[in-house]
């Protein structure tokens, strides 16, 4: 499916936004999401969540036989997948120009640093080595799908452990999970991406974009960094044209933010280890929150409340009191032939025996101390009479009561009471 | 480092070179007849071949073109023959997709595509002979390509690789120094401004290091720039002889603003 276009109102507004350094999720520029790092059942799976954006990541092995040009070295390959369930605009099979991007980064940032010791993946030189395979799939694109990616793999590899392979002169067993613990790969360092992707001709950088910000970016500056401050990797993507200083400074935030990174990679595999150890249940099952599918969970949304009593205030004192409480005169001239029914405008059908009352209707603020609430006139009508109440949406309007008065307030209010013994009111409107 | 040593004592790389020494670099333009534009570099023992066709309307699928601006297609393709041993190379793996992508992505910050909106302009690129520094001579190749087509670009881009083995930056790096495991840095320059069109490095390199890595790229690229710079002159003034156009001629520098959009004028 092709990708919609973003609409140029939402380009200006997210570059001006970006002008004026402020995000859309209210970030700061050097802040990342919130990471997420879980586990499976089996060695060597991970789920890495970067805010909304989800990558799961599964390392396998097998037993092949060497590269003729390096017989003693093992084999690392690295497999990157983008499915439709990320992203509707994501193809299956076909291969574009992200999935060449993202694959040969992760294979450049994983293999060229050599973080991995494949010496000590050989069983039998030239014969047969351990083949390390990663699969990082895709499972939501909200944005950042590289950085997800490079942690999840290094993590997962990290997480991974292989079985014992025991050699007795020509004879090599693999023993199975059950019979011999199976053994941990030789890491020497954790390589782990941190992009930058800058706006408006390179004037503007933000760390970790998100979805929208990557459709309005020009250009994007991918470092591979380790805790030990070597770069294993740059890449500049997108026709972007970068300074010395530029690049520097980036590479300077990368290095902090790696560090928190590895941090937290660490501590999610100890987590893990303590887990297992103690014989407790692991898994991404036990990951998952508990949640009733009943509840309604929505995130909640910021909101500026400085000032609010002197806001509010200020609205209100500035909105006129309405005098005339009596009947609203009609804003239309009724011409022969015309009628009217409806909100608060006389009924001009020829019923005349049939008053209608009116609502004063006021539009009032959140606040509940402020606001001036008009309480509705009271129902003059006939006995036996069907009274129709203002808010005409509602279709049936039952009234079993007819003599008592109702006071009713607007409903428009936050602080909206019904009160009126025996009226019913469909379809109430929802209080915001 | 077991085996090859990328260093003397004396400080002489594999090759007899300096550190900060640039491999010979031959060009000519205007190799093919056929093409729009075309030429051929070799920097030491890397051969690379560039023709340009375009702008000419989009072809392929019309879900390309672009309203206000040209598409830049480029293809990056190495010559079965081209290294030291003979290998099919499918067109359209990862590396060569990838390659073409960053070559792809150079010429877009390059070339002025504004003045040709709705069209496309199509780069190929062949490596005959691999010594190392394939993108460096592909976009060096490229851009005296471009200029021969007479596309107007912002400035010469100029490409150079560099290395980093004990504490000392190597610029140019041939085969050997590349596959010695030890950091390469290649970097596309447009040598007035001193804007990065393309940064790409591999392999550990400490960050306080980057600095200098960095620094020793932009002077290769820049030694670069003047060569190239010579070879169009040349170019020109041949086939100004050949066609007798006595209306052009030369001044010790070409004007170019970098700060408004212009095109490449050699007055």
């Amino acid at each position: 499916m092709r990708e919609t276009p973003l609409s140029n109102c939402e380009r200006q507004f997210l570059l001006k936004a970006i002008e004026e350094k402020k995000r859309l999720d209210g970030r700061q520029t050097y802040d990342y999401r919130n990471i997420k790092i879980t586990f499976g059942t089996d060695y060597g799976c991970c789920i890495v969540d970067l805010g909304k954006t989800r990558v799961l990541a599964q390392v396998s092995c097998e037993l092949v036989a060497p590269k003729e040009n390096r017989p003693t070295e093992g084999i690392l390959f690295f497999n990157l997948e983008l499915s439709p369930m990320a992203s509707p605009a994501f193809e299956l099979g076909r291969q574009s120009e992200l999935l060449v991007k993202l694959n040969r980064l992760l294979e450049r940032c994983l293999r060229n640093s050599k973080c991995i010791d494949t010496e000590s993946l050989c069983v039998v030189s030239g014969e047969k080595v351990w083949q390390i395979r990663v699969d990082v799939h895709v499972l939501n694109h909200e944005g950042n799908i590289m950085d997800a990616a490079s942690i999840a793999a290094i993590a997962a590899l990290c997480h991974f452990r292989r079985p014992d392979v025991g050699i007795q002169g020509e004879e090599v067993t693999v023993y199975s999970t059950d019979e011999r613990d199976p053994i941990p790969l030789s890491i020497y360092h954790m390589p782990i991406c941190v992009s930058f992707s800058f706006f408006l001709q390179g004037t503007y950088l933000l760390v970790d974009p998100c979805e929208r910000e990557e459709r309005v970016m020009d250009g994007l500056l991918v470092i591979a960094m380790n805790k030990h401050r070597e770069i294993c990797s740059i890449q500049s993507s997108g026709g972007i044209m970068l300074l010395r200083e530029q690049v520097l400074r980036c590479s300077k935030i990368a290095s902090v933010k790696v560090s928190e990174i590895t941090d937290l990679i660490n501590r999610a595999l100890e987590n893990d280890k303590k887990v297992r150890t103690e014989g407790g249940k692991f898994g991404f099952a036990e990951s998952i929150p508990k949640q009733r599918i009943t509840v309604l969970k929505s995130d909640g949304a910021l909101l500026e409340v400085t000032n609010l009593e002197q806001k509010a205030e200020g609205i209100a004192s500035g909105a006129e009191p309405i005098s005339d409480l009596g009947r609203a005169s009609s804003p239309v001239v009724r011409a022969p032939g015309t009628a009217q029914v409806g909100e608060s405008l006389e009924n001009a059908w020829g019923l005349e025996q049939l008053e209608e009352e009116e609502e004063e209707e006021e539009p009032v603020d959140q606040t509940m101390d402020e606001g001036q609430e008009k309480e509705e006139e009271s129902l003059y009508h006939k006995k036996g009479e069907v009274v129709v109440i203002s808010d005409s949406e509602e279709e049936d309007v039952v009234i079993l009561h007819p003599e008592t008065k109702v006071k009713d307030s607007d409903q428009q209010t936050s602080s909206s009471q019904q009160q009126g013994t025996g009226v019913t009111k469909k379809k109430k409107k929802p209080v915001n | 480092m077991a085996g090859l040593e990328l260093l003397s004592d004396q400080g002489y790389r594999v090759d007899g070179r300096k550190p900060s020494e640039l491999r010979k670099v031959q060009a000519r333009m205007g190799v093919f007849a056929q093409a729009d534009g075309s030429a051929y570099i070799e920097q030491g023992n890397t051969k690379a071949l560039a023709v340009v066709y375009g702008p000419h309307e989009v072809r392929g699928s019309r879900s390309r073109t672009l309203h206000d601006r040209a598409v830049i297609n480029c293809q990056y393709s190495m010559a079965t023959f081209s290294t030291a041993e003979r290998k099919r190379r499918p067109h359209g793996d990862r590396k060569s997709s990838e390659m073409s992508l960053h070559l792809k992505q150079t010429f877009e910050a390059a070339v002025l595509t504004q003045l040709y909106p709705r069209s496309q302009i199509d780069i190929y690129v062949k490596i005959l002979q691999s010594d190392g520094g394939n993108y460096s001579a592909c976009v060096n190749a490229a851009t005296l390509a471009v200029i021969d087509a007479g596309i107007p670009m912002r400035d010469y881009v100029c490409a150079c690789s560099a290395g980093f083995v004990e504490d000392t930056p190597l610029a140019d790096l041939c085969h050997a120094e590349e596959s010695g495991g030890g950091t390469s840095l290649a970097l596309a320059l447009l040598p007035r401004g001193g804007q990065i069109a393309l940064l790409q490095m591999d392999a550990r390199l400490h960050q306080d290091h980057l600095d200098t890595l960095i620094e020793a790229a932009m002077t290769a690229c820049k030694g670069l720039s003047d060569v190239l710079d010579s070879v169009v002159r040349q170019h020109l003034q041949e086939v100004s002889v050949l066609t007798r156009d006595l209306g052009v001629c030369f001044s010790a520098s070409p004007c170019i603003s970098v700060r408004k959009p212009p095109a490449l004028y050699l007055l």
